[in-house]
């Protein structure tokens, strides 16, 4: 951590200096454990909601699960529900119930779909690979996007920032299934450039990455727009200007880096909405991932596989936001003081 | 998602001039077939919506129907207007759901006492790290899907974030001059809270009921879509694209007109949100 703020210093002033890194590195660890204590927090409450409102079903959950297994929606005699009662553990106090579930989370053991009939742990790890691709490839697609598109048209003119900002406030705007439609219909249907169902391959990955991408790189271009037009209000604008610096070359070496920093926030935040939004996208395009088995799962009730993918996509956006959080400590030095 | 948008805003600056009332009209207008068309479809619409025609199936738009049929001949615009009435009282819906849980988190995390504060406050954090989708899923699960539930399911998956808003309004609003300056003449609470924090509170929320009528709209269509809230035979926009997706290679119209009634309604009410806002902004300064 040293080596990266530490800014080299005069012999004359090391003395002095010696202290203050050391209390600096406390300050750090006191704000680094703060912040994984409340993530960890976070991380526990969202498992506490996700099985509470699961818990609260109206109905029996035993007579459910018998009705979807067989197909035939009856009643149930108290003699078919105790085995399943039994297996499950239905038929044990909610506490302990509780305790029995997080006990298996802690050993990454996330239950036993029954529309499935396999663990979901197994379901998961071969559905999360499309998903992330999925995200990490739309998350990329946003940025290259927006980046050249804000540095066009922010900070100039009055009427091309307006253009550019309400073309960036359509696109935020846009619901990301119909984004899907226009681009299915036009370049896999009429054009034929892509195929209608890409499957994972990289052919079939494109459309839905575009999908995703073109709603955040909305949000980001917002994000990088505002920052940027604040700071190219700042002295170092002027005084690199007063250099001899093109004001091309000022816009994108020292005013862009700036403009990027709530962006970056900001990407943290959308990995959980990617992960979510791939929910509607892999509909669109018949996608395997998390969320076309997601949605089986909520119109079947297959509650061990709902709460399963409802959890490690929550788990995945705390860890992420944690380590950006992290990165933002160890990078601005400015920020370690607060909580 | 687009509490996260207004988070995430740059400074207001004075030459905030692209929302020309130009746009502001246009939005206005929109919104007001749209209405119009919820009260009274039968003056716009120009079929029956529910009459089918198999002669007359999977027809491009045209003079006779305008937005075309489906695969059964039914008018698709008929169809559309038919269904504005469902997929805007479920945005309405779930926007009061959405709204009411947001007041009651927001005021008690900014302005309750520290014993109901503090755990309200965590409370939000862990409900804002569901993504919104994922926090609406799991109540269909629950609930099954049909529209009640979609509203109800989208107005707690959209809550969180609007609360999050709430709590900084009321929390800027508690922090001011004027609270403190009332505080200091000796003002009981209850008469410091309807006279002073409530109004403030309160006046900037009407941007908010615009702004989450479009998202709601968009959030349900989106779970119909993916079969989880309104079924097909019902006009509801959600519902027509979830209908229409098996002929997409050969009707393109069945999905794209559909979505773009559901795009015109997010975008023209959340424009009409952010004209609120910005008002009542340039109201304060």
């Amino acid at each position: 951590m040293s080596e990266l703020t530490s800014a080299p210093q005069t012999s004359a002033t090391r003395v002095e200096e010696r202290a203050v890194p050391r209390r600096r590195s406390v300050a750090l660890l006191r704000t680094l454990s703060v912040r994984i204590a409340s993530a960890l927090f976070v991380l526990w409450g969202t498992i506490t909601v996700t099985f509470l409102v699961l818990s609260v079903l109206p109905g029996d959950r035993a007579t459910i699960l018998l009705n979807i297994t067989s197909g035939q929606v009856i009643e149930r005699t108290p003699a078919e529900l105790a085995p399943i009662n039994a297996q499950y553990g239905f038929d044990k106090p909610i506490v302990e119930q509780y305790l029995h579930y997080f006990w298996q989370l802690l050993h990454a053991d996330f239950g036993f779909s029954f529309e499935l009939q396999r663990p979901v742990v197994h379901i998961i790890a071969e559905q999360l690979l499309p998903t992330f691709t999925l995200a990490i490839a739309a998350l990329l697609l946003a940025w290259i996007i927006a980046i050249p598109w804000t540095l066009l048209t922010a900070g100039r003119n009055r009427r091309l920032a307006a253009f550019g900002s309400a073309v960036e406030t359509i696109m935020a705007g846009l619901p990301q299934y119909w984004i899907g439609i226009l681009l299915l219909i036009v370049f896999a249907i009429a054009l034929r450039w892509f195929p209608v169902v890409g499957g994972t391959s990289l052919l079939g990955t494109v459309l839905p990455a575009i999908t995703l991408a073109i709603p955040l790189a909305g949000f980001i271009g917002h994000a990088i727009r505002g920052e940027f037009e604040r700071s190219m209000q700042q002295p170092f604008v002027l005084s690199a200007r007063a250099r001899g610096m093109s004001l091309a070359g000022v816009r994108w070496r020292h005013v862009l880096r700036h403009a990027l920093i709530p962006a970056i926030t900001l990407s943290g935040w959308a990995i959980g909405n990617l992960l979510s939004g791939a929910v509607l996208v892999e509909a669109v395009f018949a996608r395997p991932g998390l969320g076309n088995v997601l949605v089986n799962a909520v119109s079947n009730k297959d509650f061990a596989l709902v709460s399963g993918i409802v959890i490690l996509i929550s788990f995945l956006y705390i860890v992420i936001n944690l380590v950006v959080d992290l990165i933002y400590l160890i990078v601005d030095p400015r920020l370690r003081g607060r909580a | 998602m687009t509490t996260h948008l207004t988070d995430y805003a740059g400074p207001r600056t004075q030459r905030a001039g692209w929302q020309l009332p130009v746009s502001v009209l246009l939005s206005g207008i929109v919104a007001l077939f749209f209405i119009v068309a919820a009260l009274t479809p039968g003056a716009l619409a120009t079929h029956d919506p529910f009459a089918t025609d198999l002669y007359r199936a999977l027809q491009a738009p045209s003079w006779a129907n305008w937005l075309g049929t489906d695969d059964i001949g039914r008018d698709l615009y008929s169809r559309i207007i038919w269904g504005t009435r469902q997929s805007l009282l479920i945005g309405i819906g779930a926007m009061a759901i959405a709204l009411f849980g947001a007041i009651v988190l927001g005021f008690s995390a900014a302005l309750g006492p520290r014993w109901l504060a503090e755990p309200v406050n965590r409370l939000l954090e862990i409900l804002l790290a569901f993504p919104t989708l994922l926090l609406a899923l799991l109540f269909v699960a629950l609930l099954g899907p049909s529209a009640s539930s979609l509203l109800i399911s989208v107005g707690i998956g959209t809550a969180p974030g609007y609360a999050r808003l709430v709590r900084a309004q009321a929390l800027q609003v508690k922090q001011s001059g004027y609270v403190e300056a009332a505080r200091a003449l000796g003002h009981p609470w209850h008469r410091l809270f309807i006279q002073h924090i409530a109004p403030n509170v309160f006046r900037p929320l009407f941007s908010l009921v615009a702004l989450g009528i479009g998202q709601s709209v968009v959030w349900a269509s989106g779970l119909s879509f993916l079969g989880l809230g309104v079924v097909p035979p019902s006009p509801e926009w959600g519902a027509l694209l979830e209908a229409g997706k098996i002929n997409v290679t050969v009707a393109w119209w069945l999905e794209v007109l559909p979505g773009i009634a559901i795009v015109l309604v997010a975008l023209s009410f959340t424009q009409i949100g952010r004209y609120i806002q910005q008002r009542a902004e340039g109201e304060k300064r």
